[in-house]
């Protein structure tokens, strides 16, 4: 009579739940958690973002809010503007992150979404020039987590796609007597958002086994992680995979097909909530 | 010293020393990535990098060997002119090496660039990759040619990618042959 506990022998414990090619959550190795997108100031609670979008990927609850400014842009590329991502972990979302400056998981993630809206030009930083020379956009996109039950970056990308499509920008022109710009409050235009990429995260198991969405304990007992960021063309906008178990190309191809495959399900969910706005 | 035409970077291996308590596992060496640019101070980018990098060393070195102890490894990047990540990655593996740590495999660093007309270029100046649509860089482990490590800038098509990666996989074997020399080279008795 072999006893093994969850907290004693955790790895144990889910290699006998793996064998039989399920999770003890009940799911099967390549299924994703219940996700949902709450989008907008009405369901959203933050009221004085220009943009914003909460995301609960299972327990993983990310919130991403969009502020946009006017500033003026830099002297080598006159008529681009700026996005500006940062995400934060705060020490409420799990008991490993402390308060203080931002760590090193913090940091890569600000990164990773940095490169994510770089690689896929999802947005395009000449759209963001309101005046070549003089005035563009900033927008700053700060994603909180709320929750952390594992698969952060999945949840950002996806909220920060969510956020970025509900974003109104007040229309700016620029007076031609005083120079000074004008704001118009009253008169939204959405952001021009040319790619829609959509992050898939898998966790490799004892060199072989991967297992899609990992919940923070799988990510834990993992050997490695992969995520790969696809658009709607097929594209690849991403392939991260920071170390951890050596992979072959074989199985980066099969990270690869499952990521096109949730790219479909996640862009339909994301149009059904938008469509769902749309009388407001 | 590790440098790839134009590109260098020097890397420095401490370990396995004493760990703080606060920083010490107890059944593995705690790895630790510095990574410092030539002029400023460590960014966002420099703690991405630092992560790509400790997390491709923990893969390969036995922590298990050595508990409670912490490896730190430092790179100070001499001038960067393209391909700046595998030139890290080559010599984080070649301090490996060099400070006779028990490691799982060896790992080199190569860097493929996809440029607009399609073609794949190895080892790209920073010109070439400024030029290039995509730019893949991998870390391949010397057993069977696995990838240990893969990040991407731009965007390619998975069948470019896998191109790109049947290349840098054959490349691996150069890199390999040269690290031997190297090692050959330090430890004969001339």
């Amino acid at each position: 009579l072999s006893i093994c506990s969850r907290t004693v022998e955790p790895l144990e414990y889910y290699r006998r739940f793996l064998k039989e090619n399920c999770r003890p959550d009940g799911r099967e190795l390549g299924e994703f958690r219940t996700t949902t997108v709450n989008i907008g100031k009405c369901l959203c609670s933050i009221t004085t973002a220009d943009g914003s979008a909460l995301v609960k990927l299972g327990n993983t609850t990310v919130i991403c809010g969009v502020k946009a400014e006017v500033a003026a842009p830099a002297a080598d590329s006159a008529n681009k503007g700026y996005i500006v991502p940062n995400v934060e972990l705060p020490s409420l979302c799990a008991e490993r992150f402390r308060s203080g400056p931002p760590g090193e998981e913090a940091q890569a993630a600000s990164q990773f979404i940095a490169d994510v809206i770089e690689n896929s030009q999802m947005i395009v930083k000449e759209d963001l020039c309101i005046a070549n020379g003089k005035l563009a956009w900033v927008l700053y996109c700060d994603i909180i987590c709320l929750d952390y039950d594992g698969n952060l970056l999945d949840a950002s990308v996806f909220a920060l796609l969510a956020a970025l499509k509900n974003v109104q920008l007040p229309s700016v022109t620029i007076n031609e007597e005083t120079g000074l710009s004008e704001v118009n409050l009253k008169q939204r235009n959405p952001l021009i958002i040319r790619k829609h990429p959509v992050a898939t995260s898998f966790a490799v198991f004892d060199d072989t086994l991967l297992i899609v969405d990992p919940t923070a304990e799988e990510e834990d007992l993992a050997t490695g992680t992969v995520t790969i960021v696809t658009d709607e063309e097929g594209r690849l906008c991403s392939v991260h995979k920071p170390g951890g178990s050596p992979l072959t190309g074989a199985k980066l191809q099969d990270c690869i097909t499952r990521a096109i495959t949730r790219h479909k399900e996640v862009k339909k969910l994301i149009d059904k909530v938008i469509k769902s706005l749309t009388p407001e | 010293s590790v440098s790839a035409g134009d590109t260098s970077v020097l890397a420095g291996l401490y370990g396995p020393a004493e760990a703080k308590v606060s920083k010490e596992l107890p059944d593995r060496a705690a790895l630790e990535v510095l990574l410092r640019p030539k002029v400023g101070l460590p960014g966002v980018m420099e703690r991405s990098r630092e992560q790509l990098l400790r997390q491709t060393c923990e893969a390969v070195v036995l922590g298990v060997l050595h508990p409670r102890t912490a490896i730190t490894l430092v790179l100070q990047v001499l001038s960067d002119a393209g391909s700046l990540l595998s030139c890290c990655l080559n010599g984080a593996c070649m301090a490996l090496l060099d400070a006779g740590l028990p490691l799982a495999t060896l790992f080199c660093g190569v860097t493929c660039a996809l440029q607009p007309d399609g073609t794949i270029l190895l080892d790209p100046t920073a010109r070439q990759e400024q030029e290039a649509r995509a730019i893949l860089t991998f870390a391949i482990a010397s057993n069977e040619r696995k990838v240990l490590m893969a990040n991407t800038k731009g965007s390619c098509s998975v069948e470019e990618m896998q191109q790109c990666l049947a290349a840098a996989q054959r490349a691996a074997d150069n890199i390999f042959q040269f690290y031997r020399d190297s090692v050959r080279r330090r430890y004969s008795k001339s």
